[in-house]
């Protein structure tokens, strides 16, 4: 049993005017999943009789959206901009000469995104050259990145098993990444507010579900700092629900297969 | 699109089933690897099986092979959910024939990822 449509349409709606994240039908699991612990909190009989409770107290609100939008880490997340990467955007780039490829992973979190991208270019790119540049702002999940290794729910998040068993090695209760893959990637702490990394200009940055946290005012000083580190033509991933429109008109979204990317206006190869 | 849900544990069938029912599966069930063949048999069109590794009567590991014996079931997607995550075993159902493989326990999360990156499903917005 999922929740009703009345649960899923209200927290759609809720999650959608706090975060700009669409929660599309068929997320109901996800409602249920991650509303389940607050309703079992609450002493609720489960998530429908949770939100019914929930929906007139304002103050309750963004509980639930930060639990529906919790950055949880996964292997190659959202998939279509990995796709575009491994058939567009890496090729485009090699035939441009870019080389070594400089790819930024911003807010990386505990490393998945960085390393899910050193794959792609081990398996389909092996002879192209490359350095990915992780960042975040806690050293903990930092930490945790250079380490390589993951729980076994942190492998099940979105590893496909043929790559599980290609690079990683089990030791005791986790996942090790082989030492290749952990050379590929240099791990850094960085505020977003600060000048980019040294590493740069980079062709690629990944800087996805984490401007939507911020006010409009942090997202275009964030967004005019990534626009001074990315090289000529480079692209910049974005989380699936969001953009710079109505933020930071210097950016030109380019559709490449499934999804949005974006090219710095002034900049853009032609 | 139809799916085969093989596990000798009621429970996690029904959980199982229940995950992938919004994701617009329709779930049959089996309790082990000789009675979802039969089930196999009855239904020419599942897309995807899901499927435990110790089961009574009939293993999941035999159950892929015995599929991949079988051409008219070439197109189906094989997803090993299992408690056993050594890698030689993750390494011999790949080898078997299986295409994903998840290690008990998982979360619905565990298996739109798997199911999207199968193509199975489509990767939509974020959440």
């Amino acid at each position: 049993m999922t929740v009703t449509a009345e649960t899923f349409d209200f927290v759609a709606k809720i999650v959608r005017q706090r975060s700009a994240i669409q929660l599309e039908p068929g997320k109901e699991y996800l409602v249920e999943s991650r509303l389940a612990p607050l309703a079992k909190r609450a002493g609720a009989l489960d998530v429908d009789s949770f939100v019914r409770a929930m929906r007139a107290d304002i103050s309750q609100h963004a509980m639930v959206v930060e639990a529906l939008t919790t950055n949880e880490t996964s292997w190659f997340r959202d998939l279509n901009p990995f796709v575009a990467l491994r058939d567009v955007v890496i090729p485009e780039l090699i035939d441009r000469g870019r080389s070594p490829l400089r790819i930024w992973s911003a807010a990386c979190s505990t490393g998945q995104e960085a390393y899910s991208i050193a794959m792609i270019l081990t398996e389909d790119f092996p002879f192209v050259r490359s350095n990915i540049v992780a960042t975040d702002l806690a050293d903990h999940v930092l930490a945790k990145g250079r380490s390589g290794r993951y729980t076994q729910l942190e492998i099940n998040r979105g590893l496909p098993a043929p790559m599980l068993v290609r690079h990683f090695e089990r030791q005791g209760p986790t996942f090790e990444i082989s030492s290749h893959l952990r050379s590929q990637v240099t791990f850094r702490k960085h505020n977003l507010l600060d000048a980019a990394p040294a590493g740069g200009p980079y062709d690629i940055i990944f800087l996805r579900n984490v401007l939507i946290y911020f006010d409009v005012a942090t997202k275009r000083e964030v967004l005019s700092r990534v626009r001074g580190a990315i090289a000529p033509g480079g692209y910049l991933v974005f989380g699936a629900a969001e953009t710079t429109i109505g933020v930071d008109d210097a950016w030109e979204r380019v559709q490449v297969g499934n999804c949005s990317l974006y090219q710095a206006r002034e900049r853009r190869a032609t | 699109m139809k799916a085969l849900v093989v596990d000798d544990s009621r429970v996690i069938r029904k959980i199982v089933s229940r995950i992938l029912a919004p994701m617009g599966f329709e779930a049959i069930e089996a309790e082990n690897g000789e009675a979802a063949l039969e089930q196999l048999e009855a239904h020419g069109d599942m897309a995807l099986c899901c499927i435990d590794w110790n089961m009574p009567v009939m293993s999941g590991l035999d159950l892929v092979v015995a599929i991949r014996k079988n051409a008219e079931w070439r197109d189906i997607t094989l997803m090993m959910i299992t408690a056993e995550g050594e890698q030689d075993q993750i390494v011999r159902a790949l080898a078997a024939g299986a295409h994903e493989y998840v290690i008990k326990p998982f979360t619905p999360e565990v298996i739109f990822d798997k199911l999207q990156f199968l193509g199975l499903v489509k990767a939509k917005e974020t959440a």
